[in-house]
């Protein structure tokens, strides 16, 4: 991903020379130039096009933050209600991503998702041990959640 | 135009400070460390992020001063506040801190025991 970004770059500093013409717009045409010569010859990489992982940066964050909405949501209902008729709990969840960065990444997004804290991760890094404000709905909606997170992360790293 | 940014303003930085002090309500409330560790990482973190983030607004649309620095703030306490939350609680859970009545579950008790025998499971 990195050795492309740089081709670009590269690509646009060529087209500023070639038209000799130095600011940041000549460079930002060529940088959109470059990127249709990418595009173009993207069969040669042994990896995918960079946008397409950007894109799937971007559509992972727009799903972290509704998430924190809605975790804060949950959470300030909670707080709020007068009877208490929650039932915490710990579970534990199995997780497919190997990375240390992406589990550090799912973990956060986790603790920061509606009614979940993770306490702690395995040795084996395969087990997230995850405090739920409220075992008894939540576990298989909040399933759900974290598959969605994981395949988004999974989507940015493959 | 500057009116509606200055209600953009208010609304965010009152939203904020609302968070904060149903964050603290919550810290009295809830029962056990866990569950305050909840209300306080998740009311905490979205309520200083849109009070920096009226903060942010106002500097640009009252003053003309685009101030990146609150920006990262923002991009910071995201980025700390997990990561603090889930150290606090792990330490709290090793030294002993027993978890509240109410809890039904503990998957984490014993857990290595947990890891052989549950190796197959998809999830849990």
């Amino acid at each position: 991903m990195a050795y492309q970004i740089l081709l670009n770059v590269l690509l646009a500093c060529c087209w500023m020379f070639l038209i000799d013409t130095y600011s940041g717009t000549s460079f930002f045409i060529g940088y959109v130039l470059g990127i249709l010569c990418l595009l173009i010859m993207r069969r040669f990489f042994s990896e995918r096009l960079y946008l397409m992982k950007a894109w799937a940066i971007v559509k992972l964050l727009i799903i972290f933050i509704k998430e924190v909405i809605i975790a804060n949501i949950s959470v300030l209902k909670t707080i709020l209600s007068p009877k208490s008729n929650y039932k915490p709990g710990i579970f534990a969840f199995r997780t497919e991503l190997r990375n240390e960065w992406e589990i550090t990444v799912l973990s956060s997004m986790i603790t920061l998702t509606p009614g979940t804290l993770v306490i702690d991760i395995s040795d084996d890094r395969s087990i997230l041990y995850i405090h739920a404000m409220d075992i008894d709905d939540a576990e298989k909606a909040i399933h759900d959640i974290r598959v969605s997170f994981e395949l988004g992360i999974m989507e940015v790293s493959r | 135009m500057i009116v509606a940014a200055k209600i953009l303003i208010a609304y965010l930085i009152i939203q904020g400070a609302l968070l904060c002090l149903i964050a603290a309500v919550g810290t009295l409330r809830l029962p056990d460390v866990y569950t305050r560790m909840h209300a306080s990482s998740k009311g905490a973190t979205l309520g200083v992020a849109s009070v920096l983030l009226g903060v942010f607004f106002y500097y640009w649309f009252i003053n003309g001063v685009f101030s990146g620095k609150v920006l990262l703030g923002i991009v910071f306490i995201f980025l700390t506040v997990p990561v603090g939350s889930h150290l606090l609680g792990r330490a709290a859970y090793s030294v002993g801190v027993k978890l509240d009545k109410r809890s039904v579950q503990d998957d984490y008790k014993g857990h290595r025991n947990f890891v052989i025998k549950h190796k197959d499971d998809s999830y849990l």
